[in-house]
């Protein structure tokens, strides 16, 4: 194909969207109502992300240690903990920040303190606060505690208790509900796109039949299958490209509100999220767009054009 | 230059065409006439491989058009102009556009275009309405735009399907004559009609159908 026709057929899809008056910008409108689910499904999957993040952030397994255990036993501890794969971070708390932190907490709770000055040694142990990868990990990373490979370590004496087996059944149910609500968040985004693709394919669908007989015509006039098929398809880019822009302009105003009023009950600052992935959020929409309008368009068109 | 060889066309409840034999030759000027339903338009589609016969052959020249694939099926149909009854022309394109996409089509070049187009229009007596869409046009202007198409690229043959069946007397006067013309500088024309008058105003060799057969052919005298 020459210059010359590929610039025939740009004009030639201009000059189409521009006469097909209010058929063009319906079909504009159903692409804008496509974009807009996706950008949906993006917010969402960001809300749902943040807040399973939060959820996760917030399960740990704390590893209590005996009064006098060695801080060489619980470095030690703590570094092949580290060397897990599942483990996140390991944070070791000494004995005297653990007393420090537990007194400022019942700092108005004057009964506790003073028991504690009567008892004058520090009662407590350090402690390692370990966070997994995720949420299902903690049960492996429980049972290497009490494998042989810690034993070897001599910690099995310095561990006074692990509190994961206290925590076991909130953990569970929460990795059960993240998992859950992972499989459906997915199930949703799934059905939504193949809604909203659906309903575009068969509206640019619908836009070329209107012109059936004249792709017939252009093809009786001697026009080869490119010539005829090239306009349509430059008005499918046309459509997915003012869609587009439509989608981010209308979002803008939306997530500043969302940014304003929902942020407490969200978790997150849409308006923020919006602006920080504006170009990620613009190209996935501009690509999704353009692939659905050209698609659509190729192969709504086949159909007349094997005559 | 056409030769139709026992050619049979059968729609899934009904005959359309029965053993027609008949030959074109280059230069002249045929018209077929006959009721409707008598097989005019399937046999003019036939040349245009816009339907397959079912049984027998359609040759342009040593093309047969029967077997033809997509790419040389385009560029059988360059070499030839097409008139509708109903125009068929691109209702969303002016009449220049009109024009200039069947040049596009062959691939003219864009001076090409812009010199040949006013001239052919002129021709046709429509300069006036260069800018102009199909919907603002008359019958008949529709129809001597859809003339200028056909003839813009040169084509060897001129495929006229009842061209003045939508028109009044004079604008059928002024097709035909239009063809006439077009036939006189060399071009082949094949007309189908069922209007006597025109037949007998052409006053050239005529084919006769019924019921999707030739029940004559003759060359028509006064």
């Amino acid at each position: 194909m020459g210059i010359t026709s590929f610039k025939r057929i740009i004009k030639g899809g201009f000059l189409n969207f521009k006469r097909g008056g209010i058929v063009s910008w319906a079909a504009v409108l159903v692409v804008t109502i496509t974009l807009s689910v996706i950008t949906l499904i993006i917010f969402l999957q960001a809300v749902l992300h943040f807040s399973l993040n939060q959820i996760k952030d917030k399960v740990d397994v704390t590893i209590y240690f005996t009064v006098n255990a060695p801080e060489e036993k619980i470095m030690l501890l703590k570094s092949s903990l580290e060397k897990l794969p599942e483990v996140a971070a390991a944070t070791y708390t000494s004995a005297d920040e653990a007393l420090k932190l537990f007194r400022d907490r019942h700092s108005s709770d004057y009964p506790t303190i003073q028991a504690l000055d009567e008892i004058g040694d520090n009662p407590l142990g350090a402690y390692l606060n370990v966070k997994a990868k995720e949420v299902s990990q903690y049960e492996s990373i429980a049972n290497f505690m009490k494998s042989d490979n810690a034993l070897v370590l001599g910690s099995a004496s310095i561990i006074d208790k692990v509190n994961y087996h206290q925590n076991k059944l909130v953990i569970d149910r929460l990795n059960t509900i993240i998992s859950g609500a992972q499989k459906l968040g997915f199930l949703v985004t799934l059905i939504l796109m193949i809604i909203s693709v659906i309903i575009t394919f068969n509206t640019i669908r619908l836009t070329i039949f209107i012109s059936k007989e004249e792709i017939g015509v252009m093809r009786l006039v001697g026009a080869s299958k490119m010539h005829v098929r090239g306009p349509f398809m430059v008005e499918g880019v046309i459509y997915g490209v003012i869609a587009t822009i439509v989608t981010m302009l209308v979002f803008w105003p939306a997530a500043g509100w969302l940014g304003r009023n929902m942020t407490d009950f969200l978790g997150i600052n849409m308006y923020d999220y919006y602006l920080s992935s504006f170009f990620q959020i613009f190209t996935i929409l501009l690509l999704s767009g353009i692939i659905l309008g050209i698609i659509s368009s190729f192969l709504a068109i086949r159909k007349y054009l094997n005559k | 230059m056409i030769y139709f060889n026992n050619v049979s066309k059968v729609y899934r409840d009904a005959v359309a065409l029965q053993d027609v034999t008949f030959t074109v030759d280059t230069g002249e000027f045929v018209s077929i006439v006959g009721h409707s339903g008598a097989g005019k338009t399937t046999l003019t589609k036939m040349i245009l491989a816009d339907e397959i016969p079912s049984g027998g052959t359609v040759f342009f020249e040593s093309i047969n058009i029967g077997k033809l694939k997509n790419k040389s099926l385009t560029k059988l149909r360059r070499r030839i102009g097409v008139v509708f009854q109903d125009y068929k022309l691109l209702s969303n394109k002016t009449a220049y556009e009109n024009i200039a996409f069947a040049m596009e089509a062959v691939g003219k070049t864009d001076e090409e275009i812009q010199s040949d187009v006013p001239h052919v229009l002129e021709l046709v007596d429509l300069s006036h309405r260069i800018m102009h869409f199909p919907g603002q046009m008359s019958g008949g202007e529709q129809q001597r735009l859809a003339i200028a198409r056909a003839i813009i690229n040169q084509p060897e043959l001129i495929i006229a399907d009842e061209p003045t069946g939508n028109l009044d007397p004079v604008n059928t006067h002024e097709i035909v004559q239009i063809l006439k013309k077009i036939n006189d500088l060399g071009t082949t024309v094949i007309l189908t009609t069922h209007n006597r008058g025109v037949v007998e105003s052409i006053n050239k060799r005529v084919i006769t159908m019924e019921n999707g057969k030739i029940i004559r052919d003759t060359k028509h005298n006064k």
